[in-house]
């Protein structure tokens, strides 16, 4: 099959590699139809994230059409099928108690190894993801293996097209539990850093579960005219004093919430940002937590952060100070996805939520390349990359 | 005799005072290598007791900072899995069951009283540990012990015992050995990943992904690769 394979920083190329089989009972093996490149890919892109190994396959946006599966699964081959990014058993402690991003049992033994010395415990598989998180092969390929197929993957409903499901995978879902983990009442603001395709979500997460008003943070003006189609007041770091933006615009307070829907590739020239991002390309440090540090600061005294930005190590100036002394609340964590499907399957069948408008771009799989190199050096106007492995070149 | 855990490992050291390293040299490392074998299993022990004039604390004697159990090492791990104890005593007590999460281990053959173990050790070589059951609590320890044939010292125990509020098992497997060529032995089979510590740390995951899901997490995409 064909598949997208890392080669390097900056180096990705679609490689023909052998199809996937069936190895486990409960695997099952899907045909894949559509597939994106998450922000999160753009991490492994840069070579930011450890353990990423040469031929790995990356992606884990995907969904598709059940072409095979074990004894223990309980799709039906011909079935469509959206998969989340988060391997998970269903029967560990962890899933029991739909803490489905901490599965104690899809990291393979050895691999838990390599994240037991850095973050305190293993955690759980994820697709296509550096062999910190399992070194499961991806979904930007024509077939994946889906090992615990009876857990994770949801069938589409008929009628519904690819573009309308496909971010039940990974992005709607995050998006939604950044704006759950802010904890917003009636006549909260909720500032967004980031309109990338998780920030817009959040964005309009928060709408829904009724913030009063929601600012949403970046320097792409096409991004932000995609928040502000989603409901929210905009603000371009660029030419506005973000901290001095955020007191004027909620009276004096501060946003009640704050969402870091950045991460650990922080943009912006300041001072600290500089430092981290010469910290990185050196190895000196994984992370540049810019942006969390700008929401630390903005969040009102006994407000919340949300932290669905990804991160992988070790931060510094981290202001450790503003958060306790303002009694602040922090929540994080690699999404719980199979927690939300369901709900927010039916929320897009009945039309509450948009998942088709910040799709910019449609490509063959074999295009993929392409993909990766404008999503990150052209950001503005890619803000989000579909890849079609059935789409003619 | 009755069966004796190394809360004295002084004890222990007596009882094995003559017996002699089984082998020597480069057949020694195959067979410490090899010795990760008895894999996830493991010995209770105290360490550390005469470090300083403290009272002791409540950790496993295995986490203490200085250790001293003689020539053997010692080592343990515990596992929480969500299954009822009684059900993982009796799939641990019918020992051909081990080598299906024990990664080192080829087979375990049970004939009377006696169960032989055969374990892969580098470079094609095999190692063979008889060993006796010397405890057998039913749903809460099974302790055994390498008779004189064994090509191995060593002695180990699993104990269960409930975990709080219904969260399953506490598995908890101790193994002691004596590492052919002593220490340096320990540190070659660790380079081979084959050192018993690091082998009984794998070999429960294995056992607890076995256990609850029915299956172990892989990442191969292919069963031949």
């Amino acid at each position: 099959m064909r598949a997208l394979t890392f080669h390097g920083s900056h180096d990705v190329r679609v490689d023909t590699v052998p199809d996937p089989e069936i190895v486990n009972p409960r695997d099952a093996i899907i045909e894949v139809t559509s597939t994106a490149i998450c922000g999160s890919d753009l991490h492994l892109y840069d070579g930011v994230i450890p353990a990423v190994q040469k031929g790995d396959i990356l992606g884990h946006e995907f969904m598709g059409r059940v072409v095979d599966v074990g004894s223990g699964s309980t799709l039906k081959k011909g079935q469509r099928v959206v998969v989340p990014f988060t391997i998970s058993c269903g029967q560990c402690f962890h899933c029991k108690i739909q803490q489905f991003s901490a599965c104690d049992n899809s990291n393979p033994a050895e691999k838990q190894e390599l994240t037991e010395p850095l973050f305190g415990h293993p955690v759980s598989g994820l697709f296509g993801y550096s062999h910190l998180t399992g070194g499961y092969p991806g979904g930007q390929a024509e077939y994946v293996r889906v090992p615990f197929s009876d857990v994770g993957p949801i069938v589409v409903p008929e009628g519904m097209e690819d573009d309308e499901v496909l971010f039940l995978s990974d992005i709607l879902p995050t998006g939604w539990m950044a704006a759950e983990n802010a904890e917003i009442t009636a006549g909260d603001t909720v500032a967004v850093w980031g309109c990338g395709p998780v920030g817009l979500f959040a964005v309009q997460s928060a709408r829904i579960m009724g913030a009063h008003q929601v600012i949403a943070i970046d320097h792409h003006p096409r991004r932000l005219e995609l928040a502000r189609q989603m409901g929210a007041k905009v603000i371009d770091y660029s030419q506005t004093h973000v901290l001095e933006a955020l007191m004027e615009m909620t009276g004096g307070i501060g946003p009640d919430a704050v969402i870091d829907a950045v991460g650990m590739e922080s943009h912006g020239f300041a001072p600290d940002n500089i430092l981290d991002s010469v910290k990185q390309k050196v190895g000196m440090g994984a992370d540049a937590p810019h942006a969390l540090r700008m929401a630390i600061m903005a969040c009102r005294k006994g407000g919340r952060i949300s932290m669905p930005g990804v991160y992988g190590g070790f931060a510094d100036k981290f202001p450790l100070g503003a958060l306790m002394e303002k009694g602040l609340q922090l929540r994080t964590g690699q999404t719980h996805v199979q927690r939300y499907t369901h709900d927010l399957m039916r929320r897009i069948q009945e039309g509450e939520i948009d998942t088709t408008f910040m799709i910019s771009h449609r490509l063959p799989l074999e295009e993929a390349p392409r993909g990766y190199h404008n999503f990150k050096e052209n950001q503005n106007d890619w803000t989000k990359v579909v890849l079609k492995p059935g789409m003619a070149v | 005799m009755t069966y004796r855990t190394f809360e004295d490992d002084r004890a222990m050291h007596r009882a094995r005072r003559d017996r002699r390293a089984p082998y020597p040299g480069g057949a020694a490392l195959a067979a410490g290598i090899g010795l990760m074998l008895l894999g996830g299993l493991a010995a209770q022990r105290y360490a550390g007791r005469q470090q300083e004039r403290r009272p002791a604390d409540s950790a496993p004697g295995r986490t203490a900072r200085q250790s001293r159990h003689g020539r053997y090492a010692v080592t343990g791990r515990s596992v929480t899995i969500n299954k009822p104890r009684q059900e993982i005593y009796a799939f641990w007590r019918d020992f051909s069951n081990l080598a299906r999460f024990m990664e080192n281990v080829e087979s375990v053959h049970e004939a009377g009283d006696l169960s032989r173990w055969t374990i892969a050790a580098p470079m094609g070589h095999a190692v063979e540990v008889v060993t006796r059951i010397v405890q057998d609590r039913p749903g809460e320890e099974i302790a055994w012990r390498s008779t004189e044939e064994s090509d191995i010292d060593t002695e180990g125990k699993v104990m269960f015992r409930d975990a709080p509020e219904g969260r399953g098992t506490v598995v908890e497997a101790v193994i002691a050995y004596r590492p052919p060529m002593g220490e340096l032995g320990r540190i070659l089979a660790k380079m081979f990943q084959a050192e018993p510590g690091l082998q009984a740390r794998r070999d429960l995951k294995r056992l607890k992904m076995l256990l609850e899901t029915g299956e172990i997490a892989t990442n191969r995409n292919r069963n031949d690769g």
